[in-house]
């Protein structure tokens, strides 16, 4: 599995455990982002988001000792963060509003793609807008967790799928089949605004919203 | 030997992430040429991996940062009244002031990476040419189709420089055309 990450990481790990507590913000400074998007993407709130976000961050200090180093620091970070949420989520019985979308089906099964439609690329600029970012949030939100939380810690976050493993506490092909599923998912869900909607009829195409 | 549509849609992440065997590879290949419905769907989980990859996607919310830093300090065994306690709330103050003044600390690299949510180019060869764009975050193979220009807006300027130099810059590697050197 992955090292510690860089060096300089493991000597502020290091002089952090030695009693320099306030290195601990400059260790979790470049992964707060990471952190909160990954809150964000289980609980589907920004209050509870940021809520949780902060909690796993004092978790993390609290319990840096226990940091072995047998994984990235990143990844460790993360690992807490999902677990909670995930805590979060029991507390607030959230599976009575997890969305029905493909929930039910078997991970083995081969996912049909619905939708054929012709895609020529999109151009990132498209982001600029605010339609196409809420869309993009509608698609992933209404994704199952399951395929939700692998989705947003490999493609969103950038984690290798190891990584990704290990922070779900999921089997790396798990995480394959449960990445492969959410980008066929997305796809079908997207491909009636962003491949015949927004770039072939634009500006304002009547492509059918599948929420 | 051929491979079936099924066979295709079962693979096409795994394609798309490097993580096929060459043969499979080339199977997938002459599959997409011949067949179309494959080819849209391929076009089609491109795209999303594309437009999900951009920071811009989603923002972090405003204060956040002070929020959870000035919990930190609070939750820190807090010797009140010594000069100690002095020292730590200074230091949590310093960092309260945000990244600009994060990124201005030489001692640390990770602090002045354009990108806090990718890894450091801590793997790749640093003689290693790649791609950058003025006004991007990450680094590329050349010819890599993720690098993001805007050149529409006339200040997307691709520079090609070595690894080294476009780490020193704060750059990241691209985790789609550098993803052998990652995953450490």
């Amino acid at each position: 599995m992955a090292d510690a990450g860089n060096g300089s990481e493991s000597s502020l790990i290091a002089r952090i455990c030695k009693g320099e507590s306030s290195l601990f913000a400059t260790l979790v400074k470049p992964y707060e982002r990471r952190v909160y998007v990954t809150a964000l993407a289980l609980l589907r709130n920004d209050a509870d988001a940021q809520d949780v976000a902060q909690e796993a961050i004092l978790k993390a200090f609290a319990n840096l000792r226990q940091f072995r180093g047998e994984s990235k620091f990143s990844t460790w970070l993360i690992q807490i963060t999902v677990n909670e949420a995930r805590m979060r989520q029991r507390k607030q019985h959230a599976q009575l509003f997890e969305p029905l979308v493909e929930s039910n089906d078997e991970e083995e099964g081969t996912y049909t793609p619905r939708d054929f439609a012709d895609w020529r690329e999109i151009p990132s600029e498209a982001l600029e807008r605010s339609e196409i970012r809420t869309l993009l949030a509608k698609a992933l939100a209404s994704l199952a967790q399951k395929y939700r939380e692998v989705f947003i810690l490999r493609d969103v976050e950038h984690m290798s799928i190891e990584e990704a493993a290990e922070a779900l506490n999921i089997s790396i092909a798990s995480v394959k089949t449960r990445l492969l599923r959410a980008r066929l998912m997305l796809r079908d869900i997207l491909a009636p605004d962003l491949a015949n909607g927004w770039f072939s009829r634009a500006p304002f195409g009547k492509g059918s919203k599948p929420w | 030997m051929v491979v079936s549509c099924e066979q295709v849609w079962r693979e096409i992440s795994n394609y798309l992430d490097g993580e096929v065997s060459p043969e499979l590879r080339a199977l997938m290949e002459a599959h997409f040429r011949e067949c179309k419905h494959c080819t849209a769907v391929l076009d089609g989980t491109k795209n999303i991996v594309h437009l999900y990859a951009d920071d811009r996607l989603v923002e972090l919310p405003a204060g956040f940062s002070a929020r959870w830093q000035k919990k930190l300090a609070e939750s820190m065994p807090s010797p009140r009244g010594t000069v100690y306690g002095w020292l730590i709330a200074v230091a949590a103050l310093a960092l309260l002031s945000g990244s600009f003044a994060l990124a201005r600390f030489d001692s640390s690299p990770l602090a002045a990476l354009r990108s806090y949510h990718s890894e450091p180019g801590v793997g790749v060869p640093p003689e290693m040419m790649v791609e950058i764009a003025t006004d991007g975050k990450t680094f590329h193979v050349p010819g890599c189709k993720y690098l993001h220009k805007h050149e529409h807006e006339g200040e997307g300027e691709v520079r090609l420089v070595a690894a080294a130099e476009a780490i020193r810059e704060g750059y990241v590697p691209c985790v789609r055309c550098l993803r052998q050197y990652l995953n450490r």
